[in-house]
């Protein structure tokens, strides 16, 4: 209150040009002009990142939400169709994930302090060379129901009482699946690109941005099929045995 | 002090066509934005003017209602997804934004321009679409039309929707960040100009909504294309899980087409009556609060589709609840004008429309978000009316009000404000010529989406193309002037309104960084009475 000054007083100060050499704090190359310090562009990217993770969230959350409803109306057929995914690919490509959780995290620490290009860029090799492993194992999986017949479509074959809802089931699996499998390879190909920049030794500990948000999109994709597994290939495994 | 010449700024720096396709600056991408939806507008009018033709007589002699069906849906798909979401947001919110907040630039340059580039190619889509034929579902794409009843080009329509909600998608993420991080020094959210506000709640339906349909399309896509049973019942699909997938967003994006609007009057309100908002933080937390209840009504849509009576009277009172903040804004507008120095000059014109026409929109929701009067009004020509109220005469003139306002910041130059007044004059009889009429003829009966109608309707339906001839004049003027304007006014200099705001701080056009030095906030950018401090943070 009682603010003086008339009242086109203006709120903002434009501040007058800095006199002498002064500029800046030495520019980072890495540095885009539009924001004021590496901290600052740190942290947009990796709020931007959350943010996309989020519309991520939503995006798979309508698969998931289909998933719900079609299992809430036919649990049996549900679980009859899930006992034709074959659990130990899919067990295999669980834990095949949760290691490539692990080499990212180590490949993030691994710039963050600095470590040589060589523990860099082997803690990412080895994080591509998981998540191909994944892919591979996915066809795998793929190509035996293609033989099996059971992928939706007009020659979708099914010799269980729950034809309707196996094929339903199957329609989500490879819905489900197939985004993320198209999550997983974008990844993989994050990763090559940030294979690169760790080859060229761009990383340390002024400037590893490019690598925690890879790993972040790393990590949600890992996340996600953390909750495809059990939903797609063990419900109903406590029924009785596949 | 007259102003004759413009030194270096955004538009001179640089002529040619790659300076422009190629551009990161976030106020040429902007004018990018502003040429191609208006393109789309003018299409989506296209498709409206036909609609008004055919029905000035009850029967279908025009055209057969085949075509009948593919003309409303394609004016629905142009409007909603590539012109009303993009309107404000893409071209005012991504020239102003960064200007409000103090910065040289949005957070991610580059994902900007890509957010065109994508609103490009799922536009190329929509346009293929639509020349090779059509859509007839309706812009709603129900199932089971979309999944197999429809022969039209519903994929190439649905991904063209698709693509397009990732340019939506990427902008809400773009303006978020900025607004958290690319505050200037000082400028705390409770200083933050209150269109931030509402861009940044229209953000976050655009992070959270539109995955959604997108997702929703894709099904229906690859359910058309390769048979998957997820919608169609005829596959074991639910065809009320795809309009429950569908208004999930559907619905929250009428909140992305008039919040956007709703801060441009909140400017414009303090800007022509020489006064600070009255409740700041009240206005801007009602912004949030539509955002986020507004994910909760979609239910309303579905009262006649099957939906258990106690989730429709859950969502009928939930629909209910977003009269409240929507209410918060038309008072508090209200209050500011009470006693302030009014000016009438074109952009006020615009408000005043949008604060009446709006209420009138707002008001007839809440007779729809009545359960048993829904059911007597449902797809009716009452419907029609209640969100062109809300689309048109909300959004459209919260778009127009705000390009008037400020035009002479995005070019330098003024505009000829007779005409301006005039064309504000003629879009405001035009749109109620147009639409009141559709209120009456839709409660006595009349459904929508038909090429025929009962004989009786008939003096309605003419009236209705009447104004619609008014309305389409009323926006082909502004068109003329504005061209015009742009070698023939006068230079607009800094601050022509004498308004408030870091916007009006810089030259007119803008230098391509925006700030030449970093500016400090020391109090709230729209201080137009010293004494009048906002009242939250100090
Ligand atoms: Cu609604």
């Amino acid at each position: 209150m009682a603010t003086e000054g008339n009242i086109h007083a203006r709120p903002i100060a434009i501040q007058p040009a800095p006199a002498g050499p002064y500029v800046h704090e030495a520019h980072h190359p890495w540095l885009q002009h539009h924001f004021d310090s590496m901290t600052q562009q740190a942290e947009a990217s990796t709020l931007g990142m959350w943010v996309f993770l989020v519309t991520e969230i939503m995006f798979f959350g309508g698969l998931f939400m289909a998933y719900l409803v079609y299992r809430h109306a036919s649990p049996s057929g549900f679980q009859e169709a899930s006992h034709h995914l074959n659990i130990y690919w899919g067990t295999a490509n669980t834990a095949i994930l949760i290691i490539s959780s692990l080499t990212m995290a180590l490949a993030v620490r691994s710039a963050q302090t600095s470590q040589p290009r060589g523990t860099q860029v082997l803690f990412l090799f080895l994080t591509i060379v998981l998540g191909l492993a994944f892919l591979g194992i996915k066809a795998i999986e793929y190509t035996d129901k293609f033989k099996d017949r059971i992928v939706p479509g007009p020659n979708f074959h099914w010799e269980g009482t729950h034809a309707k809802a196996a094929e339903q089931f199957y329609s989500l699996y490879f819905a489900m699946t197939g985004l993320h499998a198209l999550h997983m390879i974008i990844g993989v190909g994050i990763m090559s690109v940030i294979l690169v920049m760790a080859w060229w030794r761009i990383f340390d500990e002024e400037y590893y941005t490019p690598v925690e948000v890879a790993g972040l999109y790393w990590h949600f994709v890992d996340i996600v099929w953390i909750f495809l597994f059990p939903l797609l290939y063990l419900i109903g495994r406590h029924y009785h045995a596949g | 002090m007259e102003i004759t010449t413009v030194g270096l700024n955004y538009l001179n720096n640089g002529y040619g066509l790659k300076s422009w396709l190629l551009t990161k600056d976030h106020k040429r991408i902007a004018i990018l934005y502003l040429l191609s939806i208006t393109g789309f507008f003018f299409l989506g009018g296209f498709f409206a003017l036909l609609i008004r033709l055919e029905l000035l007589t009850p029967a279908a002699d025009m055209v057969q209602p085949d075509t009948y069906n593919k003309l409303f849906t394609m004016h629905g798909i142009v409007m909603v997804f590539f012109f009303l979401i993009p309107s404000i947001p893409a071209t005012l919110g991504n020239f102003l934004l960064p200007i409000m907040v103090g910065a040289k630039d949005l957070a991610f340059p580059r994902i900007n321009l890509l957010s065109w580039y994508i609103y490009v190619l799922g536009g190329a889509f929509t346009v293929v679409a639509a020349a090779t034929g059509g859509v007839d579902t309706g812009w709603t794409f129900y199932a089971p039309y979309s999944t197999s009843a429809s022969n039209s080009h519903v994929i190439t329509a649905g991904l063209g929707i698709f693509i397009t909600g990732f340019s939506s998608i990427l902008t809400g993420l773009n303006f978020i960040v900025t607004t958290h991080r690319m505050r200037a020094p000082g400028l705390t959210w409770f200083r933050l100009p209150l269109f931030v506000w509402s861009m940044y709640a229209t953000s976050l339906i655009m992070i959270l909504g539109t995955p959604v349909i997108a997702i929703t399309v894709l099904l229906v896509a690859v359910e058309r294309g390769l048979h998957l049973g997820i919608f169609d019942p005829a596959l074991g699909g639910d065809p009320i899980l795809f309009q429950h997938l569908f208004w999930f967003y559907s619905h929250p994006a009428v909140y992305i087409m008039i919040l956007p609007a709703m801060g441009v009057i909140s400017e414009i309100v303090q800007a022509f009556t020489r006064k600070n908002i009255f409740g700041y933080a009240f206005v801007a937390f009602s912004s949030l609060a539509i955002a986020i209840v507004g994910f909760l009504v979609w239910g309303h849509h579905l009262f006649v589709a099957g939906q258990s009576t106690y989730a429709g009277l859950i969502f009928s009172i939930l629909s209910f609840f977003v009269a409240i903040p929507s209410a918060v804004k038309v008072f508090n507008w209200t209050a500011t004008i009470y006693k302030g120095a009014v000016s009438w000059d074109s952009p006020m014109l615009y408000a005043f429309g949008f604060i009446g026409l709006f209420t009138i929109g707002g008001l007839t929701g809440l007779f729809l978000a009545t359960m048993g009067l829904d059911i007597h009004v449902h797809d009716t020509y009452f419907i029609i009316a209640h969100f062109h109220y809300v689309m048109v005469g909300g959004a459209i003139m919260g778009y127009l009000g705000g390009l008037h306002y400020w035009w002479p910041k995005i070019t330098g130059r003024m505009y000829p404000e007779g005409w301006a007044k005039f064309a504000a004059l003629t879009v405001f009889i035009g749109f109620n010529l147009t639409f009141f009429p559709q209120f009456i003829v839709g409660y006595l009966g009349m459904p929508r989406r038909y090429a025929m109608y009962a004989p009786e309707f008939q003096v309605y339906n003419v009236l209705s193309t009447a104004g619609a001839t008014v309305l389409g004049a009323g926006y082909v003027i502004p068109m003329i002037y504005f061209i015009w304007s742009l070698k023939n006014a006068p230079l607009a200099g800094n601050d022509p309104w004498g308004a408030r705001g870091l916007e009006w701080e810089i030259p007119s056009p803008p230098p391509t960084e925006n700030f030449v030095v970093s500016p400090i906030v020391t109090e709230g950018t729209h201080q137009y009475a010293p004494s009048r401090e906002v009242g939250i943070g100090h």
